[in-house]
Order: C-alpha cells, then sequence, then structure tokens
C-alpha cells in the first residue's frame, strides 16, 4: 500500500471507531510496556476500543507516525481526533482529564460507577 | 548506540533554551530516561503540541536511538 493509501486506511479506522489504539500487539496481549500502559488504562475505565496491531503491518508502523506527525507507538484516537501516546494518556488519566474526554465526546465507560 | 542524559539536554536546549529539563536514567543501563521539561515557550500549547516541540528538538531520534523517553512537559508556573 502507498502511504497515500495507509493513511486513508487510518482515516477511515478512526473515523468508524469512537475509540482506536494503535498498538504493539492487542488488547490481550500486548507486546510493549507503553502498550501495555494504554491498555492498562483504558481497561481500567472500562472503555470499548478497536486495538491495531502495528507489529503485523510495516506500512501502518510507518504509516500511523506521519498520519499525526507523531514519533511512537502507542496512539490513541478518540472520535477521529489524535490524543497522544503512553505519557500523555498517563498524564491524562490521572489528572481525570482522560474521563472528561470520554464524557465530553459520549463514549461510553465505567469509571462513574468506579468513583460512585 | 545509546544516548547519554546529557546530550538528550543539551538537543533540548538547544531548541528551547529557558528550558529547565530533568532526566532521570531509569534502569541506569543509559537506554532507558524519563525527561520533564519545564519551559515559557509551552503557554497555551496543548500537551501534543509541547511534545511535539521536544521531540522536534530531538531531531528524530525519538522512536529510533530512543526508544524509551518517558515525557513529561509544563509551563512554569507564574
Amino acid at each position: 500500500m502507498s502511504e497515500q493509501a495507509v493513511h486513508d486506511w487510518i482515516r477511515k479506522a478512526v473515523a468508524s471507531n469512537d475509540v482506536v489504539l494503535f498498538m504493539k500487539g492487542n488488547q490481550n496481549s500486548p507486546q510493549c510496556g507503553f502498550s501495555a500502559q494504554v491498555v492498562q488504562i483504558l481497561g481500567h475505565l472500562g472503555v470499548a476500543y478497536k486495538d491495531v496491531n502495528v507489529l503485523e503491518d510495516m506500512g501502518i508502523r510507518d504509516g500511523i507516525k506521519s498520519f499525526s506527525s507523531w514519533p511512537t507507538i502507542p496512539q490513541l484516537y478518540i472520535k477521529g481526533e489524535f490524543v497522544g501516546g503512553c505519557d500523555i494518556v498517563r498524564e491524562m488519566f490521572q489528572a481525570g482529564e482522560l474521563q472528561q474526554i470520554l464524557d465530553e465526546k459520549g463514549v461510553a465507560h465505567d469509571s462513574a460507577k468506579l468513583t460512585a | 548506540m545509546p544516548m547519554d542524559a546529557k546530550e538528550i539536554e543539551q538537543l533540548i536546549k538547544a531548541r528551547l533554551p529557558d528550558a529547565e529539563v530533568t532526566i532521570k536514567d531509569l534502569a541506569g543501563d543509559g537506554d532507558h530516561f524519563a525527561a520533564h521539561v519545564v519551559t515559557r515557550e509551552f503557554k497555551g500549547k496543548t500537551r501534543v503540541q509541547q511534545h511535539k516541540m521536544v521531540y522536534d528538538a530531538l531531531q528524530g531520534r525519538m522512536g529510533g536511538v530512543l526508544h524509551a523517553l518517558a515525557l513529561t512537559t509544563a509551563a512554569p508556573k507564574d
């Protein structure tokens, strides 16, 4: 696939799924500590998401970096928008901002139940 | 070849001269770092924009020779 075709594929994936995580491995078996941290946070929040294993496709592994101008993986997208990598997702989660974004964008999660 | 903490700090300061940079070598192996960067340049920027400015300063090393740099950023508090 050309880079353009990869970007089109990514654009479609993040448009047709509320939450998408580009990661190494999959959500049941992350292959990298940084990906595992985001999986753990999303699991804790009870968010359903599509996982894309970049290790299975070199085109996507490179293409996702040029798509977002972001040099590392994992990358989290909510409602088509790039939210951040592992460090930012963790910081936002700890500050309660991730939960806020999910609420604002109308994405179902369980964190309200957890804190109630 | 792994990078050392000084080199990372120098690259960041070359681009963001007023930055306060704190770097920890997490595992003592010269390969797993945590960096905290504070600069006035971050004011009014989103986290993604702030991190991108640091990645730009690192000139493509992030995601390459620098696999494990845990990054936190902030603007100074007045």
